[in-house]
């Protein structure tokens, strides 16, 4: 199988060289319209036809790395070191991209096949299809080229092949690893496709904005994996790390966060250039941006360029990358100044307050949060090359510079949709904006006297601070996208004398990308709320014996008795805590400790019980080595299941945005005229 | 004139309310060991802050954490505490870039790019404006009186020039 798959990937690799080079040859040959032997068309459609073929020919290497996993094929030195026989299936599968060479293997999948779809509805547009599947040959020419000489899957084991592989890294046995990588990575390889279709667009300077609709959906459906990714990303760091969080701004999270901004930068600021023919050399440069960035995530990833606790897929293939990330650069920017006279404005901004000016500052500061990580992500190795000093950015550098501009971003969120386009005149700024203010201000007020205080101990919190503000504008923002809602829902509900919920579905049924778009906000706020949670943290560590207690806001835990487990795969350690509240017994925790036999690594499983208003997020860490007594963290999460909760409305409205819009109900109709009744029809007689 | 007063009042209001919500309740009482140890990395490797590292069985989380206490105990500033710590462990043991020499630069460039970027854009929407109040004054100078009427009536009536 290991031969099988190396021949697939080599086969794959040449089918993509030549979907690259027959594909720019046909495409020159088409542009200059120089005469050649070959009709130019039947070479691109010959192109085409290989990169349809590339996507076969990987999915026959990656079935072949997958069957080695399930069939114990221990000879490939990449089945030895993240596999074992113990393993079981479903963790099998996530073999494919615990290690370097295979999560490398599922980008060149995953590539092939948005490429094998974008291929197969090239009656779409062929010219532009053509440029952007030769485009998307280029980039999985790189891919395979690595996969083919600089981390093959396939390497053969030297030495008397062992009995047992060294199995799955043990923080990777969860469920949500089999499905957060592959979500992860279809966001990242996913913005390959716009970025082609951008770069395509520029270089055939494609008349008008077409090539914005037709990858609209393309880059919708790949910020929607990538949002999906990074939360259970979240959820995974929450339930399987133990250390009560879900966010640690570590440097791999903050390489999948950076294309998630410029990306959703780009999904704002391509409205300017549908409506009005603006931005469109910004549009571009943010495309390019954010495919530069998936690749510097993987550099990131991959190389070790700064120190992370995803250090289980560390290697050397990161001047690849660079070399990589530089040919894109230079061919972005080569084509961007030849063809740059093509992206004029056709529009410009009137007025600082306007729908369109709030889409630029809401660019302005998702590109600034996206430059502060890259540049506190970055800063320990400039520090270190330039006074030779190593020094640690972590999360207390974000708290301080990131939350605020979040919290900007977020008020941007609640204006832009209630300016109007052009100019916005005081009056219509009054009419929309008083009743956002009132709930701003009746808001802050109530979490002041409710106890949310920016103040403790005679100095300024700043975790409550932002917390304050948070919730604050947060429920302005849902006031200002409420009113939106009802508004065009009243109108509706007046036209059509149907009840406000029928009205509101018909509204977003009738502009299902702008209310989807609302809803999408609206996911983001309750986000937000479940993050600003997080200032109120409550935690508490202890000793217990059989019957001990330990009380943590309004729950009081007992032990009530330790357990083990064991089976083929890991020995685990249970403490059963029954939990009370209010004197009554609740439920039963079980947190767990798990030791993997095969690496003898130790994993916390946390338990967590979750409720609107909080988590209660119980660790078992193991015994005192004195006293031999095991020792139990409780911490009490607020708000933590309104960030789950906010992904949920998140799809939901990404999913909403996606579907086309009804046509408008009001839309004329030709009616033949029919010919004036007679006068004795009129009058009751035959005509 | 009116409304512009009105606004500013309500401002002052609003900063005043601030004002006082940030002053009230203020005691001289610190919790300066839960504030250090969120300044401070554990230096075991596992990338966390101090006060959250939470690994069964860290080998530096306790010992450093006992070294903070012993600090503050004897009285020692904090910035003392936390010079002690670089001393000891080098300066990855501080959990963000300190207020001196090159790290000033870490704190200050996402502030300065990020106005630098703002004021680029403001600037820029004002000449855009600018550009177009001159070139429809010059098309308007021109204008048949009739066209003009009717344009501003449209003016009147969609209110705030959307559409």
């Amino acid at each position: 199988m290991a031969a099988f798959g190396s021949f697939a990937l080599l086969i794959a690799l040449a089918l993509a060289a030549y979907n690259l080079l027959a594909g720019a040859l046909a495409l020159r040959w088409i542009a200059t319209g120089q005469p050649a032997a070959i009709s130019p068309e039947r070479l691109a459609d010959t192109a085409r036809r290989a990169g349809i073929a590339v996507f076969i020919a990987v999915t026959a290497a990656a079935f072949a790395l997958i069957w080695s996993v399930f069939t114990n094929d221990f000879s490939i030195t990449y089945i030895m070191e993240h596999s074992n026989r113990a393993l079981p299936g479903a963790y099998k599968f996530s073999a494919l991209w615990s290690g370097q060479e295979g999560s490398l293997l599922l980008w060149a999948w995953l590539l092939g096949t948005y490429g094998f779809v974008l291929r197969l509805t090239h009656k779409t547009d062929v010219k532009l299809y053509a440029y952007a599947g030769t485009i998307l040959a280029g980039v999985q020419v790189f891919f395979l080229a690595i996969l083919c000489f600089a981390a093959p899957p396939f390497a053969l084991y030297q030495g008397a092949i062992p009995d047992d592989g060294n199995g799955l890294n043990p923080l990777l046995q969860y469920p949500e690893m089999v499905i957060h990588p592959p979500m992860l990575y279809l966001g990242y390889v996913g913005f390959s496709v716009p970025f082609a279709f951008a770069l395509g667009a520029l270089m055939m300077r494609y008349p008008g904005e077409k090539w914005i609709k037709v990858t609209r959906i393309w880059t919708m459906v790949t910020w929607l994996f990538l949002t999906a990714g990074i939360f259970l990303g979240m959820h995974w760091a929450y339930a399987v790390l133990g250390w009560g969080g879900y966010w640690g701004w570590d440097p791999v999270e903050n390489a999948s966060f950076m294309p998630w901004l410029t990306g959703t930068a780009f999904l704002h600021s391509v409205m300017m250039q549908e409506k009005k023919g603006m931005m469109k050399s910004w549009n571009v440069w943010l495309i390019f941006s954010t495919f530069l960035l998936t690749l510097l995530g993987t550099l990131l990833t991959r190389a070790g360029l700064v120190s992370s606790v995803h250090a289980f897929a560390q290697s050397s293939i990161g001047t690849w990358f660079v070399v990589f990330m530089g040919i894109v650069l230079a061919v972005c920017i080569f084509t961007y100044i030849l063809q740059r006279s093509h992206l004029k404005s056709e529009h410009h901004l009137e007025s600082l307050v306007s729908r369109e000016s709030s889409f630029l500052f809401n660019n302005l500061v998702l590109l600034t949060a996206c430059f502060v990580i890259l540049w506190g992500t970055l800063f320990p190795v400039i520090s270190e090359y330039v006074v030779g000093n190593k020094v640690t950015v972590g999360a207390p550098f974000y708290n301080r510079v990131a939350i605020p501009i979040g919290i900007f971003l977020l008020l941007l969120t609640g204006v832009g949709p209630l300016l109007p386009w052009r100019a916005a005149s005081f009056k219509s700024i009054r009419r929309n904006f008083v009743l956002p203010v009132i709930t701003f201000w009746v808001t802050a007020i109530v979490c002041l006297v409710a106890g949310v205080r920016p103040w403790q101990d005679g100095a300024l919190d700043q975790g409550n601070f932002y917390a304050l503000v948070a919730f604050s504008v947060s429920v302005a923002v849902l006031t200002a996208i409420f009113s939106e809602f009802i508004r065009g829902a009243g109108v509706i509900s007046r036209q059509t004398g149907k009840n406000i919920f029928a009205a509101t579905w018909l509204l977003t049924r009738r502009n299902t990308r702008r209310y989807g778009g609302y809803i999408i906000h609206i996911g983001v706020v309750i986000v937000v709320i479940g993050l600003a949670g997080s200032a109120f943290d409550r935690n508490t560590e202890s000793e217990l014996a059989l019957h001990d207690k330990m009380t943590i806001g309004p729950y009081t835990l007992e032990c009530v008795g330790f357990t083990q487990d064991s089976n083929l795969n890991y020995n685990s350690e249970y403490a059963l805590l029954d939990v009370y509240k209010g004197g009554k017994k609740q439920f039963q925790m079980t947190p767990e400790k798990r030791v993997y036999l095969i690496t003898g690594q130790p994993q916390t499983m946390v338990a967590i019980h979750s409720i609107p208003s909080w988590d209660l997020y119980v660790v078992y860490e193991g015994t005192n080595p004195d006293t031999g007594q095991p020792i139990i963290k409780a911490i009490l999460n607020p708000l933590v299941g309104w960030i789950w909760a906010g992904l949920v409305v998140l799809v939901f409205g990404t999913l909403v945005a996606l579907v086309p819009s009804l046509s408008p109900s009001t839309a004329s109709l030709r009616v033949p005229a029919r010919a004036a009744p007679s006068e004795p029809a009129l009058k009751g007689g035959r005509p | 004139m009116k409304r512009l007063s009105f606004w500013i009042k309500t401002t002052q209001a609003a900063l005043l309310a601030i004002a006082v919500c940030f002053s009230l309740g203020a005691t001289d009482a610190g919790s300066r060991y839960t504030d250090l140890n969120h300044r401070l990395m554990c230096t075991c490797g596992c990338a966390e802050i101090l006060g959250e590292c939470n690994h069964v069985g860290c080998p530096n989380s306790a010992g450093e954490l006992d070294e903070l206490r012993t600090g503050i105990a004897n009285g020692q500033s904090n910035q003392q505490i936390l010079d002690s710590f670089v001393g000891k462990y080098g300066a990855i043991v501080l959990a963000a870039p300190t207020g001196h020499g090159f790290d000033v630069v870490a704190w200050i460039a996402p502030f300065a790019v990020f106005a630098a970027a703002l004021l680029g854009t403001i600037l820029l929407v004002r000449r855009w404006s600018v550009g177009r109040t001159q070139a429809v004054a010059a098309d308007t100078s021109t204008m048949d009186p009739a066209e003009r009427e009717r344009r501003e009536q449209i003016r009147r009536e969609t209110g705030d020039g959307g559409f």
